[in-house]
């Protein structure tokens, strides 16, 4: 790194310190309005009345009482975790396994099984989520919770498939070796060998299911019924019919919505890299 | 049946364990995906190229996928062009690295519907940005953001920024430098180590991220209602499609509209990786560690 910075530091002219210059000051312009944009919700959320001015006359927690009653958000919050934690669950359970066949063994058609694990997460949500709705209608699962982690599901498991499957192929598989040596059976090898080795990566494959299923709008949206809406969904219905209720009650679910989301983002940072949330996609381009 | 199948082929029990993800993903994508293909064929009233017949003979519909095209092609283009530089000159594992990788993040994990109703208070006429254009003499009236052409395509800017960012970073991480090193031994400056050795190796890096920006563009959908105008301008592919199914209950019109936005997607993605064949061929991933 460092040899690459000395041969070329001596070609930097005028025109590279100004481009490095423009560059950065870009970046810094669209970090400024990012922050603009997440804070001017925030700071409606606590602001009594906010009108013609910079800021608000006063502050209040108030309208965190009045958003928990008017959206009741304590059934949309309960409804959230449970959707999430099933998706979550059920994708690792049926996503590792595969990872790590897909990791482990070569078998005619693995290509095939490949591309059908990719394609969920290269074409979006609102393009598969029309014929994904009308089908569970079909089967009356339209507006039920059921119908709704199924539709989850979808690019969920994927998802752990394609984080997972690096991750296991770096565990020795003569680990795994060893213990088939000593008699151990495939389903214990699973539980007291790699089990304990995968849990890292089940973590952080987990958590990024996790963050990504709390703020998957599209196929929530088109599945849900009034029962059965996640917290996004029901900010979504919120914002569009704006001017019904008061702006700051619709910031102040807004608000819980980021909190909610953000507590889990910051936990998954502890074990991934950013770029992770759109790793799948590296892992595509081979 | 794949499982009879794997095991007639006399394969080992552990690629069982992939059945029930495959399934998964037959059952709920690819029998959905061939379900609403037959079914825009099966219209309400009409043979069956009834619902496409309709679709191109409704100004409404068929103008649809031009407006669409007419947000997600500049803001795509928009984002490549301010991620390339940007992951370049970030290239380096550097602790600014980190921290800027880790902030744009957020905006992607939060989503559109929460960008979205950000985006009404900051960009509105009562709104942060405006109050500093007018205190600045920059404008004399509020420049208006929302609800038109404009608060659709800077909030595909806010969220797709930051995705096409990340993704082309990866690929230039995924670059040795010590290429560059040569180049620079053999008296190439910094542009022409960029020009002549970044470049083309990120060429098919840079044509996938395209790739996936557009097709996220391309299905922008609650940002179009919410900060765009539904009925006019912003009036995209994916509006006539969710009205088509949920408000007037045609399912078989819908998923004529469906696949018709999976073709126009699948259009631009061959020929995007087509014309990266044309201007690159060699070894792609050649360099990548």
């Amino acid at each position: 790194m460092n040899a690459e910075g000395s041969a070329t530091s001596g070609r930097r002219g005028w025109g590279g310190i100004v481009w490095a210059a423009l560059v950065r000051a870009l970046m810094t312009f669209f970090l400024i309005n990012v922050a603009g944009v997440i804070a001017s919700v925030v700071v409606s959320s606590f602001a009594t009345r906010w009108l013609g001015t910079w800021l608000p006359a006063g502050y209040t927690m108030r309208w965190y009482g009045s958003a928990w009653d008017e959206f009741q958000l304590g059934d949309v919050l309960e409804v959230t975790v449970e959707i999430v934690l099933i998706v979550v669950a059920l994708s690792i359970l049926i996503g590792v396994p595969a990872a790590y066949a897909l990791a482990r063994k070569d078998f005619p058609g693995k290509r095939a099984v490949t591309l059908l694990f990719l394609l969920p997460l290269l074409v979006p949500p609102i393009t598969y989520g029309i014929p994904l709705a009308t089908v569970l209608y079909r089967l009356r699962l339209g507006g039920t919770e059921t119908g709704v982690i199924l539709a989850n599901l979808v690019p969920a498991v994927p998802f752990v498939v394609l984080v997972m499957t690096p991750f296991i192929e770096q565990v020795d598989p003569r680990l795994e070796a060893a213990a088939r040596v000593f008699g151990a059976r495939l389903h214990r090898v699973f539980l007291h060998v790699l089990l304990p080795l995968l849990a890292p990566g089940i973590l952080a494959a987990g958590l990024l299911v996790l963050v990504r299923t709390i703020a998957l709008f599209e196929l929530t949206f088109l599945v849900a019924g009034p029962d059965s809406q996640t917290l996004v969904v029901a900010l979504y219905y919120s914002v569009f019919a704006a001017g019904v209720r008061a702006t700051q009650s619709i910031d102040a679910m807004a608000v819980t919505y980021m909190v909610t989301t953000l507590v889990w983002l910051l936990l998954a940072l502890r074990f991934v890299d950013p770029t992770q949330l759109v790793t799948r996609v590296k892992r595509e381009a081979r | 049946m794949a499982a009879r199948e794997l095991r007639e082929a006399g394969l080992d029990r552990t690629v069982l364990l992939t059945v029930p993800g495959v399934l998964l993903v037959l059952l709920l994508f690819i029998y959905p995906f061939a379900y609403g293909l037959f079914l825009s064929f099966a219209p309400k009233t009409g043979g069956i190229w009834a619902n496409y017949a309709r679709f191109f003979g409704d100004e409404r519909l068929y103008g649809t996928i031009a407006k669409t095209f007419w947000i997600a092609l500049p803001a795509t283009l928009l984002n490549l062009a301010l991620a390339l530089p940007m992951a370049y000159q970030l290239r380096r594992a550097t602790r600014l690295q980190r921290a800027v990788t880790t902030a744009l993040v957020v905006p992607i994990t939060l989503g559109t519907v929460l960008v979205a109703e950000g985006m009404l208070n900051y960009l509105g006429p009562q709104g942060w940005l405006n109050r500093l254009l007018i205190d600045l003499h920059l404008v004399a009236a509020p420049v208006r953001l929302i609800h038109n052409y404009w608060g659709v395509l800077l909030s595909l800017v806010v969220t797709g920024f930051p995705f096409a960012f990340l993704l082309t970073l990866s690929y230039v991480t995924g670059i040795d430098p010590v290429l560059a090193q040569a180049a620079a031994t053999l008296g190439a400056g910094r542009g022409r180590q960029f020009l002549h050795i970044y470049l083309p190796l990120l060429a098919p890096g840079l044509a996938i991220t395209f790739c996936l920006s557009f097709v996220q563009a391309f299905s922008v959908f609650p940002s179009a209602i919410l900060l765009g105008a539904p009925a006019g301008p912003t009036r995209v592919i994916s509006i006539a499609a969710y009205q088509a199914a949920f408000e007037d209950y045609d399912y078989s019109m819908a998923s004529a509209i469906a696949m018709l936005m999976g073709l126009a997607q699948l259009i631009v993605v061959v020929a995007v990786l087509g014309l990266r064949g044309v201007f690159y061929r060699g070894p792609a991933a050649g360099a990548k560690g």
